[in-house]
């Protein structure tokens, strides 16, 4: 009989396309996993509301549960409660650590105008000594950042809260 | 349909962010640099993320099987009720902050609003969507201050892009019956704030950038009714080509 934890498990091996490092577990976007009228419905919520991994994201969810030998599974997205950085997993903030990406600090960029921003520690060398480059990175999650140590350019997984 | 308001107040939340959210992609490749190029391309993902969001439900409480792609990339010119401001040309970089600034200062106390609406979804969309708007609101005002308060140059066209812009300011605070008809059922919650919040945000950063508000008093409205600028046209032949040219094609 398959249960809640096998799914979670299984869904370990889905990983986000854009930072194939984090699985769909590790990032927090899959929210339960409950069997209605015989079919397992997976709940997913996205980080950003324009966030084009989220189709992925559902499509390879459904083909590895099929691959699992799980056939009737139905994936829905909702967006309540929205998604925060807090959801990403202890585990999750270790592997984007390791792949070169700054985890978010626990610290929402201040809206003050003109506001020092968040110090983030460099990835590479782990020098506080960094400086942001621009709030806006890579894809929407995250924000870019240099060392002024190490010269590193690295991406940060902004705070989002 | 079950409630025609909130399908029109739906359609004006989700045409405004769909609109801005194009006219923001027009930029992509041609930023003044590259990570201004970055920026603006993830804030229009951001706006076109949110009018998904928006418009998928409009097409709920329509109940006629229209889906964000329907309601966004099929009705005519007169059925999309965005406001004039986010449908203006690009301009230099000067102007498309210019006209996000104006909007992310309305679009912020908006949706702190809105995350109080007694309709779940709706405050569902506003407390996800709050979030990347304040990030939105504090990029433009920036940009602002730093274009205004910088070199004779830069604040001569912030002032001359504030000077063509501001009179399509107004109709940011358009209210008919719809607005008073979800009001009265509890639908919205009070907006009567918003519009003091708005102008306390602009003084600040227009002093600040040391820019001033035009005097004269030349206002442009009827975007929420479906009377649009001589733009719109354009920008939709160019958002709609794809499902007109292939209909009911996939991406
Ligand atoms: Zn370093």
């Amino acid at each position: 009989m398959v249960d809640k934890a096998q799914i979670y498990s299984w869904l370990e091996e889905v990983s986000d396309p854009e930072i194939p490092v984090l699985s769909v577990i590790d990032l927090g976007v899959v929210r339960n996993a409950q069997i209605i009228d015989g079919d397992w419905l997976i709940t997913i919520t996205p980080t950003y509301s324009g966030c084009p991994a989220m189709k992925t994201m559902e499509e390879d969810i459904l083909s590895k549960l099929k691959e699992k030998g799980v056939d009737s599974v139905k994936v829905e997205l909702v967006l309540a409660p929205a998604w925060s950085t807090d959801w990403l997993s202890e585990n999750g903030r270790m592997k984007l650590r390791e792949y070169g990406i700054a985890p978010p600090e626990h610290e929402v960029d201040k809206s003050v105008l003109f506001a020092e921003p968040t110090v983030v520690p460099c990835p590479k060398c782990g020098s506080r000594n960094t400086r942001m480059v621009s709030q806006f990175g890579s894809t929407a999650c995250k924000a870019l950042y240099q060392c002024n140590e190490c010269q590193e350019p690295y991406d940060y997984f902004k705070c989002l809260k | 349909m079950k409630n025609e308001a909130l399908f029109r107040f739906l359609l004006r939340l989700g045409d405004d962010s769909l609109i801005l959210g194009q006219r923001l992609a027009e930029w992509c490749g041609h930023g003044p640099i590259l990570e201004e190029d970055i920026a603006m391309t993830n804030i229009s993902l951001d706006l076109i993320g949110q009018a998904m969001s928006i418009l998928d439900y409009a097409g709920v409480v329509e109940d006629k099987g229209r889906d964000c792609d329907k309601l966004g990339l099929l009705r005519f010119e007169s059925e999309y009720v965005n406001l004039l401001l986010v449908e203006q040309p690009n301009g230099d970089f000067g102007d498309t902050m210019m006209r996000q600034f104006l909007f992310d200062a309305f679009r912020k106390p908006l949706y702190e609003r809105l995350v109080n609406s007694s309709d779940k979804q709706l405050a569902a969309i506003a407390d996800k969507s709050l979030k990347e708007t304040r990030y939105h609101l504090k990029h433009s005002s920036e940009w602002i201050i730093r274009l205004g308060d910088g070199t004779e140059e830069s604040h001569t066209r912030i002032q001359n892009s504030l000077d063509t812009l501001w009179r399509y300011s107004s109709e940011l605070f358009y209210s008919d019956e719809v607005d008073n008809e979800l009001t009265k059922t509890g639908i919205l919650p009070d907006l009567s704030g918003i519009r003091s919040e708005w102008e306390a945000t602009v003084n600040s950063v227009f002093q600040q950038a040391t820019i001033v508000i035009p005097t004269n008093n030349w206002k442009f409205e009827g975007g929420r009714l479906g009377r649009h600028s001589e733009h719109f046209g354009h920008l939709l032949s160019e958002l709609q080509y794809m499902q007109r040219a292939y209909p009911n094609m996939q991406w």
